[in-house]
């Protein structure tokens, strides 16, 4: 019971090779054009790619040979998979009762009018609409509706569930309600999430896979890449400063030259200095001075600093958050009036070694 | 649809539009105020224009039958395939939307007829179709057949295949894509296309008297009745011709009514059936 997937879509840069064990559930995150439909397409069938595998459950979806293997070529149209795609939005077919909608699956399967009405009331009442049964789409909710479209995906009886950004076009009040039926049903089932909310990959996902320009950037335990990233996607999501470069020493130097000094205790397992690495901070851990002539060697711990120039600040929760070169820091507002800080301005982002963790990637 | 919003019509617009107006509508008129309406019922009634009628019903029912069965396919594979020649295919397909009926009929002939390319071949077979009610059949199909394509194949396009693709992930094979999917969500289009066909067939003139001839209860149709009445009993010409409108009239109502509640305001976009082309007969 397990999703083996290899592909290449050579117009899109996409080349992914991917694992989802039994009962997992995979949240794939990445920035838009990533490929991240192209992997959920080819999957579900809807779309052709140019060379791979794919094998779902011990059953071949496709094998696409790279030329050579002429006549050998295996495409499994996409009602054989059982592969039931789930997009942003529900597209439940408005001619149909919503028990209809969700009869569909079963009744394509082959399965008997009345067992199908069956199926639909038992699905309905899993994701808690039984009573909307009757309704046509249109006189639903986009929450309803995609409630109903989550039963009527199950109800095919999947090997494997495809979530296309399955909360992104529902509002702040139906997202949480349908984020916890989410948790529900996809406990213990095969699945594949692609979403853009950390919050989702955390509460429904057992393991993220970062996609960055068609290729997979960095893939793990969802907690473990949140709070060790190796790919700015996956740093941006933790919201932490990201600095890729070569380790040396207990820090990293990046091309531009700047060395960024991290946490001594890191060092123990990190790999040979020369080696790629990144340094990781929080912005809340970084200071905002008007100059460098902070007396940093009076307390004796050593401190990264930062000339930089200031291009953007903004509200971020009950702080400032001030944007310069490529890094972030958290500071109150009072602070930020005292400092009188402005788009423009050359200001010092000073941050303790002890803040910064510092890996090999 | 009241007048509070600003439309930006120009007043030249309006008084052309009138000009338009009193174009289609003036002929018309002056049509009816020709009837003779004592003698209007047993002119409508008489043997020979009972039988034009019928003949025009049941040829134009058969045409729109043919139209359905053939042009559901062609309109979907213009839609949705992508082939080769795809944008000549839709341009000949179309094209006897433009071209003149009785050039149509002569295509037809040197296609079907004795002599023609297919009809040495069917004549070997015993089917001899020039000149038969098959005939006023094909000559209607030909001429309608564009009504339909083009109807369905804006519907099947604003409509997209995204419903079947979900459908198809659900477990459907194609058969039962459309059967369930793509053809409920089209059939406002569908059912003004053939509606569109239907008129079109209906008065379907030119070609049929070419390919098929004017034979009274085989090709005679009512349009070629009115025709031949017109030299010898203008007054039947006219009550027939009214007859005729009436029933125009009563078609492009049922295409153009406005969808009702039961089309279901859904949010798909394609529930407003907006027939595409000109307009029939």
């Amino acid at each position: 019971m397990t999703l083996s997937y290899e592909a290449v879509v050579a117009g899109r840069g996409f080349d992914v090779a991917l694992t989802v064990r039994p009962g997992e559930t995979v949240a794939l995150m990445g920035p838009n054009g990533a490929g991240k439909s192209t992997l959920l397409s080819s999957i579900a069938g809807l779309l052709r790619p140019d060379s791979g595998r794919a094998e779902l459950n011990g059953r071949l979806l496709f094998d696409l040979g790279r030329e050579s293997g002429a006549g050998e070529h295996t495409w499994l149209p996409p009602h054989q998979r059982g592969t039931a795609l789930l997009a942003q939005e529900p597209l439940l077919f408005p001619h149909l009762s919503a028990a209809d909608n969700v009869a569909f699956g079963p009744r394509s399967a082959g399965t008997g009018k009345r067992a199908a009405a069956d199926l639909a009331l038992h699905w309905l009442g899993e994701v808690g609409v039984a009573d909307l049964a009757a309704r046509r789409p249109a006189e639903l909710s986009g929450g309803q509706a995609q409630r109903v479209a989550v039963a009527r995906a199950l109800a095919a009886d999947p090997g494997l569930l495809l979530l296309d950004e399955p909360l992104a076009a529902l509002d702040i009040h139906s997202a949480p309600l349908l984020r916890r039926l989410f948790r529900r049903v996809l406990a213990g089932r095969q699945a594949i999430i692609v979403t853009h909310d950390v919050l989702d990959a955390l509460m429904l996902a057992d393991r993220v896979v970062i996609l960055e320009d068609g290729k997979i950037a960095e893939e793990g335990p969802t907690r473990e890449v949140l709070e060790r990233p190796r790919s700015r996607f996956a740093a941006g999501l933790a919201g932490l400063n990201f600095v890729p470069g070569i380790l040396e020493g207990a820090g990293v130097r990046t091309g531009q030259g700047l060395r960024v000094s991290g946490n001594d205790e890191e060092a123990g397992q990190l790999p040979a200095p020369g080696s790629p690495g990144v340094a990781v901070f929080p912005p809340s851990a970084v200071s905002v001075f008007l100059d460098d002539a902070f007396p940093d060697h009076a307390h004796g711990s050593p401190r990264n600093s930062f000339a930089v120039t200031i291009t953007d600040l903004e509200p971020h929760g009950d702080q400032v958050r001030v944007r310069a070169g490529g890094l972030a820091a958290d500071i109150t507002p009072a602070a930020s009036a005292d400092l009188a800080l402005a788009p423009g301005m050359a200001v010092h982002f000073v941050v303790k070694a002890a803040a910064v963790s510092v890996y090999g990637t | 649809m009241g007048r509070q919003e600003y439309t930006g019509i120009p007043g030249w617009a309006r008084a052309l539009a009138a000009v338009a107006a009193v174009l289609v509508v003036l002929p018309l008129l002056a049509m009816v105020l020709r009837v003779d309406w004592t003698h209007f019922v047993p002119l409508v009634t008489s043997e020979p224009a009972l039988t034009a009628l019928g003949l025009s019903l049941r040829t134009s029912a058969a045409s729109t039958v043919l139209c359905i069965v053939l042009g559901v396919p062609l309109a979907l594979v213009l839609a949705r395939d992508s082939f080769r020649l795809q944008g000549l295919l839709r341009s000949l397909v179309l094209l006897p939307l433009v071209l003149p009926p009785v050039v149509g009929g002569i295509a037809l002939l040197y296609t079907f007829g004795r002599q023609g390319l297919l009809g040495r071949t069917l004549d070997v077979l015993g089917l001899q179709i020039a000149f038969s009610t098959t005939a006023v059949v094909l000559a209607q199909a030909f001429v309608a057949l564009p009504f339909l394509v083009v109807s369905l194949e804006g519907a099947l396009r604003t409509s997209g295949f995204r419903y079947e693709a979900v459908a198809a992930t659900l477990g459907a094979r194609p058969g039962t894509v459309f059967r369930r999917v793509t053809l409920p969500l089209v059939l406002p289009g569908l059912a003004s296309g053939a509606i569109l066909s239907f008129a079109r067939s209906l008065g379907e003139f030119g070609a049929t008297l070419t390919f098929a001839g004017s034979l009274q209860g085989v090709t005679r149709t009512l349009p070629l009745e009115i025709y031949l009445q017109r030299e010898t009993d203008p007054d039947a010409a006219v009550a027939l011709s009214l007859v005729l409108v009436a029933v125009a009239v009563a078609v492009v109502a049922l295409a153009y009514r406005r969808p009702a509640a039961r089309a279901g305001a859904g949010e798909q976009p394609t529930t407003t059936a907006a027939p595409a082309g000109g307009n029939a007969a």
